[in-house]
């Protein structure tokens, strides 16, 4: 093929990748290359070997090791447990389904701080689950990253398990394949991208929480999050940063590739049920899977309940007075109310979800795509991969690349309020495409060849075969993003206006001073969050079931 | 067509949705911030009631805007980071912990009030340099809490010094947040470098020897840890503020339950300054003024509990019962502060993470 030809596979799906791309180079790129860069400089000369020479340090080995293994383990556990609850919420049908599955996403958006302090007060020594003595103890951290995360598996996984014909799996089962056999042989190896997918999703976020692995581990463990955010915000050791934030980049890289080349080996047309519902009512054989998911709801349940009974009690009393605090400034204490705070959180996520689900459609459509030429194929996982970077970055490198980067014109963004709609964008389009791209790379080709060449038009082909595949995880995808907007703090924090808070945002704020009703007021701040998150994915469920019939 | 009701249902949904997006982005115009705007750039803990700052507003004809930018120490390094192209045109809240990077670094403009009280001459930096910069505003004592209805029940004598809280009497009792992520952490940990000296790593072995418990933050070691607390927690000896027990008095009574130990005190001042490269110096220097007057100093101890510099500004009744700073608290010069602050918490770290 002559390089002309190899030249233009690779500059289709880069075209269409042009706006998100323009987007993460100036959000993304620019502000990581900014900061990273005043750490490699040093009086004025590029020391790159005093940036390598952090990389040897023991204390960084141990800490990438945490780092790693925990994140790792985190992962496991989070797709080991979050496959059962998928298939319980999205092949099995019963009462209360649409609500279970619009709770699950809860722990999402609920702020780190806050949740650390439900887990302590359960697992303290003088707590009701004390006796596990976890406090303080790398499994209570991993216990929290599975808390933040299940629901990423239950839903990416889950959106694609709902669409699966059954009938593969019962022409398995009528020769003779028993229960298992159809699991390992059948459905597994069809929901293996969706499960990698989600998997690269968790171990970032994971890998890259740090609330969590302060608060639960008591200061005793130390993650290459942690480091960086202590090295940045205490010690202002931007080498030291620089480093660690190369390292992590790395370490993402790496991990990106691997899952990459996994998910393409494992990639199959799958087909799709058309007609009819793919869900079924629970049998008894189906006991072990419904004791996992209660296991599950158990773990997510806990926390939130301590959450809701504390923000419940005032003055050692019963009272609902920190929820009327809600609309006050709180003595002075806020810029503005909590609620005042919930409805600019609610106007940023409305934006922040349109942008992402824009971008996301985008770049769906270009990484499903089945490049015929190694080039193409080669750029198609690679624009794939870096979407995904900035989940893996850490929030305190880009928050500071921010502020030294975005302040001068042409880019003096530093107040600019589509800021935080745009940085959450960001954090939620990893998600959207993940959410997207298994389906639609699971449209059978011969569906469009077959669609082309009776005469459809590029577009019209898009439209009929790919776009009736994509309603239902498009809906989906568009409550994940919403819900990544409500909960995010990370990048918010850094870029929300003083006088725009997002309610995480003030929920943090009202952590961090003293007194009994602060706490209180912050705690029913999170509640509230928690609440109208639920309310708006249950909405949104009962659209999606709505629309059973109509595939 | 079920298909088609979908579609239907979508997009009205999405259209609705592009409305309601369109009030957010459309519908907050920027106030520009003119020559009557003064930025100020605080940490996270401010709190000031409308009618102080309006206050100012009719005295000045400025308006403030006030910018939280998280602790004491990301307010610091976030003003040297922007040094330049500064974030504020005044800053309130770098405290004595990180006061000498600030000044070091560059970041700030010379400028002292021209009547500070006399009584905030007690709280300066005490370096030329630094003094010329940094205005003291308030102060707080970061000391040991105990909760005296535990020690009553279980028929224990509280502890009272830095010293007792190693003794075995006082076993697993502790719960302190780190100074490595925490402020009242660091000072804490400043309180037993001024009272031992080079003796402070083989004072913090000992306590933690003692089964001390650390937490991340200040909030989860008294709201989780502490018995006090209303976490239900098991510890009864906490570090927290001086000014923390007015908090603990119960509805309908007169005394707190729990008690500051004022030998074990680490004092934080919070300093104001106007920043260098302001684009509203004079507003920024009105600011700093104002921020030294009877007015704003009266109103300190209620919205951030924190005491004035002002030795004639009146304090709330409880407070001068119940919350009584340290006659003689625990300092770290600034200097030797920002001098040793990296390899210090290093050896914390070293020594609190087995």
């Amino acid at each position: 093929m002559s390089t002309r030809h190899r030249w233009r596979a690779a500059a289709g799906p880069v075209a269409l990748a042009a706006l998100p791309l323009a987007v993460l180079a100036v959000f993304f790129a620019l502000p990581l290359v900014g900061m990273v860069g005043r750490g490699f400089v040093a009086e004025g000369r590029l020391d790159v070997a005093g940036v390598l020479s952090v990389l040897g340090r023991d204390r960084v080995h141990r800490v990438l090791w945490f780092t790693v293994w925990s994140a790792g383990l985190a992962t496991v556990a989070t797709v080991l447990l979050g496959l059962p609850v998928a298939f319980v919420l999205h092949r099995l049908r019963f009462p209360g389904r649409g609500l279970l599955r619009a709770f699950v996403l809860m722990p999402f958006v609920l702020p780190t701080v806050v949740v650390g302090v439900a887990f302590r007060t359960l697992l303290t020594p003088s707590g009701p689950l004390g006796f596990l003595r976890l406090d303080g103890t790398p499994a209570a951290i991993v216990a929290a990253m599975v808390f933040f995360n299940v629901a990423v598996v239950v839903r990416t996984v889950g959106a694609m398990w709902e669409g699966l014909d059954r009938r593969r799996e019962e022409a398995a089962a009528a020769l003779g394949a028993s229960p298992l056999q159809v699991l390992r042989t059948v459905t597994l190896p069809a929901l293996t991208p969706g499960i990698v997918a989600a998997a690269s999703v968790v171990f970032l976020f994971c890998a890259t929480s740090f609330g969590v692995v302060l608060t639960l581990g008591g200061l005793r463990y130390a993650t290459v999050e942690t480091e960086i955010y202590l090295l940045t915000t205490q010690f202002l050791d931007l080498r030291a940063a620089a480093a660690l934030s190369v390292l992590q980049l790395a370490v993402v890289t790496v991990l990106l590739y691997v899952a990459q080349r996994t998910r393409t080996r494992r990639e199959q047309a799958l087909d799709r049920s058309t007609r009819g519902a793919t869900t079924r009512r629970p049998a008894r054989r189906d006991l072990p899977v419904l004791a996992v998911t209660v296991l599950v709801l158990a773990l997510l349940v806990l926390p939130i309940a301590s959450l809701v009974a504390r923000s419940l009690h005032a003055q050692g009393r019963w009272s609902l007075e920190h929820y009327r605090a809600l609309a006050t400034d709180g003595g002075g204490a806020l810029l503005v109310p909590a609620t005042t705070a919930l409805a600019n959180s609610w106007r940023v996520a409305v934006d922040a979800t349109l942008f992402a689900l824009l971008l996301g459609l985008l770049v769906t459509l270009v990484v499903s795509r089945r490049a015929r030429t190694r080039a193409g194929r080669r750029t198609v996982a690679t624009l794939d991969g870096l979407f995904l970077l900035p989940l893996g970055v850490s929030a305190v490198t880009i928050g500071f690349g921010f502020l030294v980067t975005l302040d001068r014109p042409p880019l003096d963004l530093r107040s600019s309020a589509v800021l935080v709609p745009i940085a959450q964008a960001l954090v939620a389009l990893p998600l959207v495409v993940r959410t997207l791209s298994p389906v639609l790379r699971s449209v059978d080709p011969r569906q469009r060849h077959a669609a082309a060449s009776l005469g459809a038009p590029p577009w019209r082909v898009l439209l009929t075969v790919d776009l009736p595949v994509l309603w239902r995880p498009l809906l989906a995808a568009a409550g994940f993003a919403f819900a990544v907007s409500l909960g995010e703090f990370g990048a918010t924090s850094f870029l929300a206006r003083p006088d725009r808070p997002t309610l995480p945002v003030v929920v943090y704020e009202l952590v961090s001073r003293p007194g009994e009703a602060n706490f209180g007021m912050a705690l029913a701040a999170s509640v509230v969050l928690g609440v109208l998150t639920v309310a708006v994915m249950a909405l949104v469920e009962r659209l999606r079931l709505g629309s059973v019939g109509a595939f | 067509m079920p298909q088609l009701r979908t579609l239907a249902a979508t997009t009205t949904l999405l259209t609705l949705s592009g409305l309601l997006a369109g009030c957010s982005l459309s519908g907050g115009a920027d106030e520009s911030a003119g020559d009557k705007t003064v930025v100020v750039a605080t940490h996270d803990s401010w709190a000031m009631s409308k009618k102080v700052l309006e206050e100012f507003t009719d005295k000045t004809g400025y308006r403030v805007k006030i910018e939280p930018n998280g602790d004491a120490g990301q307010l610091t390094n976030k003003l040297v980071l922007t040094k330049g192209s500064p974030i504020a045109d005044a800053v309130y809240g770098i405290d004595n912990t990180f006061a000498s990077r600030a000044v070091d670094e560059g970041v700030l403009a010379d400028y002292s009030p021209k009547d500070e009280p006399a009584s905030s001459s007690k709280y300066t930096l005490g370096d030329a340099k630094g003094d010329a910069q940094l205005t003291p505003v308030d102060y707080g004592d970061v000391c040991v809490n105990v909760d005296d209805v535990w020690f009553a029940r279980h028929e224990v004598t509280p502890p009272r010094t830095l010293a007792d809280l190693t003794s075995s009497d006082y076993k697993s009792l502790f719960v302190t947040p780190g100074a490595t992520s925490s402020s009242p952490g660091l000072a804490f940990l400043l309180a037993t470098i001024a009272k031992y000296g080079d003796g402070w790593q083989a004072y913090w072995r000992k306590l933690m020897a003692n089964n001390t418990k650390i937490t991340a933050g200040w909030t989860d070691a008294y709201e989780v840890d502490f018995t006090a607390g209303g976490g239900d927690g098991d510890r009864p000896v906490v570090l927290s503020y001086a000014s923390s027990p007015p908090f603990t008095i119960p509805k309908g009574e007169k005394r707190p339950t729990t008690s500051a130990l004022l030998d074990t005190c680490f004092r934080q001042v919070e300093y104001a300054g106007v920043l260098k490269g302001a684009s509203n110096s004079a507003g920024a220097k009105a600011f700093v003024d104002f921020m030294t007057q009877r007015a704003f100093q009266d109103a300190l101890p209620d919205n951030m509990y924190v005491y004035p510099v002002d030795s004639g500004a009146t304090l709330p009744a409880d407070w001068a019962a119940y919350a009584k700073t340290a006659p003689d608290p625990l300092t770290v010069p600034p200097a030797e502060i920002a001098k040793n602050r990296d390899t210090w918490l290093r050896e914390w770290g070293d020594i609190t993470s087995r």
